[in-house]
């Protein structure tokens, strides 16, 4: 219990942490937005007017405790690129809220996919005791953790869409029209997303069940009469398992990384993509709070780690 | 020399990755100087060809010789990657050697910073620095720079932790060897197995992460030829020239293949 509230200290230190680091790139670093909402040729008053409308000639402290209030709040600021309508901003709320759950969904696919491919085959792989395959899987898994996930994207694309037509590539299916459909389309990049992750703790898995199987405890299971299947499942497994989820955790945040770029492959509307072409026309108020959404989902995840590995191995509350 | 072959021979790994690496190097020298057709000539009358004897690799939607492209391409990555590791890698030696040996407070909040920088995927970290600086070749080297220094700092932090209460080093101390010479000169060339492994692998990420940035658009420039801007291109022309993706994107898998064996060759070594 103590534990977990020193966890949940951290965490919030390092939210606050993070919330100023972005603050401070995107706030106070990038200058005077003013001149790039009203352009070059507006008059003095008019500039100082809107400066204060901001907020900008408050104290940095003050400014800091302004935002993180609109961003608890709920208000996220404005997009400088996008407007509603003439008169209107376009708030960063509005831009992000139906492009996030397609970016949620693809890395939830990926990592189902993961979970649910990596672990049987690192089994299996650490079971086998045949030398060729041995040395096949590590020259696959070596092969697969090398390809970028940008060009497995384009590679799915060409076997599965344009060989084998099992989709179509670039005819995204809104989740708001046909989800099944949505779900269709969206298992493509997911892979594209997975395979170099399945790969890694595939091999991963092996490893640390190799390690195990080297245990004492293994050979009490044998000598009790535990037969193979029931020592590789129950007991190894469940050793072998400890690092692995750790690792997955390390993992996640790449998969969300992994997200973005392959976004861009298979045009999916996700926060990827507009955190991409925010970044190339420095829409700042859309890259920040993207950002800053992204870390903490990342920190989050992190955190979840860290107590799920406590739950499953209570030994490391005693060291 | 014979000892050198001695050792590729036992070492498949090593071996491996000499050979792979070697001939991407090799190309991408040759590129400087030559290279089989300009990299900009256009020829109406060749496009989309596939591969031949002509043109190795094929032509692409202007009738330029894909292989030329792909062989500076991989001069342009191959250069960026090395920048960027020479920079972090100088910067990791130099924050590691004094935070692993002096330790302290300065020493809690670097190894701070490093932890929550390194559980971060450094592709987005870069598309920050990238944001706030701009754009171009020499931002994408700085902003990679930075993201990739702190994995450095941790390799080199620890090892100057391992080896500053060694006896050579408590001997150094007693005769009154200055403070930068026990860093640098006595324990610095000891750290260098290990290093090795990690300058390796940050060749390895640096290539992932170059690439990438040009595929989004936000790496190099044109018209400039990358690896990933080329394979960003080729995306739009899958149908009826996929050899024009295939090229690009195969080569960079045996770059980042070639560095990750060789890697895994040199920590096999140590």
């Amino acid at each position: 219990m103590k534990y977990i509230l020193k966890k949940i200290a951290t965490l919030i230190m390092t939210l606050f942490l993070v919330s100023v680091a972005a603050f401070v790139a995107f706030q106070i670093i990038p200058g005077d937005v003013v001149t790039s909402i009203l352009g070059t040729e507006a008059t003095e008053e008019r500039e100082e007017q809107l400066r204060e409308e901001l907020g900008l000639n408050d104290p940095p402290v003050t400014r800091y405790i302004n935002w993180v209030g609109d961003v608890v709040k709920g208000d996220l600021g404005e997009s400088y690129r996008f407007s509603k309508n003439m008169n209107e901003m376009m708030p960063v709320k509005e831009l992000i809220g139906d492009k996030l759950p397609v970016t949620l969904w693809l890395a939830a696919i990926a990592v189902v996919l993961i979970i649910v491919i990596s672990i049987p085959l690192g089994v299996f792989w650490a079971k086998s005791k045949s030398k060729v395959l041995d040395a096949v899987m590590g020259v696959l898994t070596q092969t697969a953790m090398a390809i970028p996930s940008f060009f497995l994207g384009i590679l799915v694309t060409y076997l599965f869409g344009i060989v084998f037509k099992w989709f179509t590539p670039g005819g995204y299916v809104s989740y708001q029209e046909n989800f099944w459909g949505f779900m269709g389309y969206l298992f493509f990049p997911a892979l594209s997303v997975a395979i170099p992750k399945i790969a890694m703790t595939a091999r991963f898995l092996r490893n640390s069940m190799i390690t195990e199987m080297k245990g004492d405890y293994v050979r009490t299971a044998y000598s009790k009469g535990c037969n193979d299947r029931r020592v590789m499942y129950l007991h190894v497994l469940r050793n072998a398992m400890m690092p692995v989820i750790t690792f997955l955790g390390m993992i996640i945040a790449e998969i969300v990384a992994g997200s973005i770029v392959v976004e861009q492959v298979f045009g999916l509307p996700g926060i990827g993509r507009l955190l991409i072409s925010s970044i190339s026309t420095r829409d700042f108020p859309v890259v920040q709070i993207l950002i800053l959404y992204i870390t903490f989902v990342v920190i989050f995840v992190y955190f979840l780690v860290d107590i799920l590995y406590r739950v499953i191995d209570p030994r490391i509350s005693n060291k | 020399m014979k000892k050198v072959f001695g050792r590729l021979k036992q070492n498949k790994y090593l071996l491996a990755g000499v050979i792979m690496t070697g001939i991407a190097v090799l190309l991408a020298l040759v590129s400087i100087f030559w290279t089989p057709y300009s990299t900009t000539a256009m020829s109406a009358a060749e496009k989309f060809d596939a591969p031949s004897f002509r043109h190795l690799f094929g032509t692409d939607n202007f009738g330029r010789d894909i292989f030329s492209r792909v062989m500076k391409g991989m001069g342009t990555t191959i250069l960026i990657s090395t920048l960027v590791v020479l920079l972090a890698g100088a910067a990791g030696i130099l924050i590691g050697a004094l935070t692993g040996y002096f330790g302290g407070i300065v020493d809690e909040i670097v190894m701070r910073i490093t932890d929550a920088i390194n559980g971060f995927p450094s592709i987005l970290l870069a598309l920050v620095v990238i944001t706030l600086m701009g754009s171009g070749r020499q931002n994408l080297i700085i902003s990679l720079a930075i993201v990739f220094t702190p994995s450095f700092v941790r390799i080199v932090r620890s090892e100057f932790i391992r080896l500053r209460d060694a006896d050579y080093i408590l001997r150094a101390r007693l005769m009154g060897v200055g403070k930068l010479r026990i860093l640098f000169v006595h324990i610095l060339p000891n750290i260098f197995s290990t290093f090795w492994v990690s300058v390796m692998i940050g060749f390895n990420n640096a290539i992932l992460a170059e690439s990438g940035m040009s595929y989004l658009g936000i790496g190099v420039q044109p018209p400039d030829a990358t690896l990933g801007m080329m394979l960003s291109d080729a995306q739009g022309y899958l149908t009826t020239a996929p050899w024009y993706a295939l090229a690009p994107g195969l080569s960079i898998v045996w770059l980042v293949l070639g560095f990750s064996l060789l890697s895994e060759g040199i920590r096999r070594q140590a």
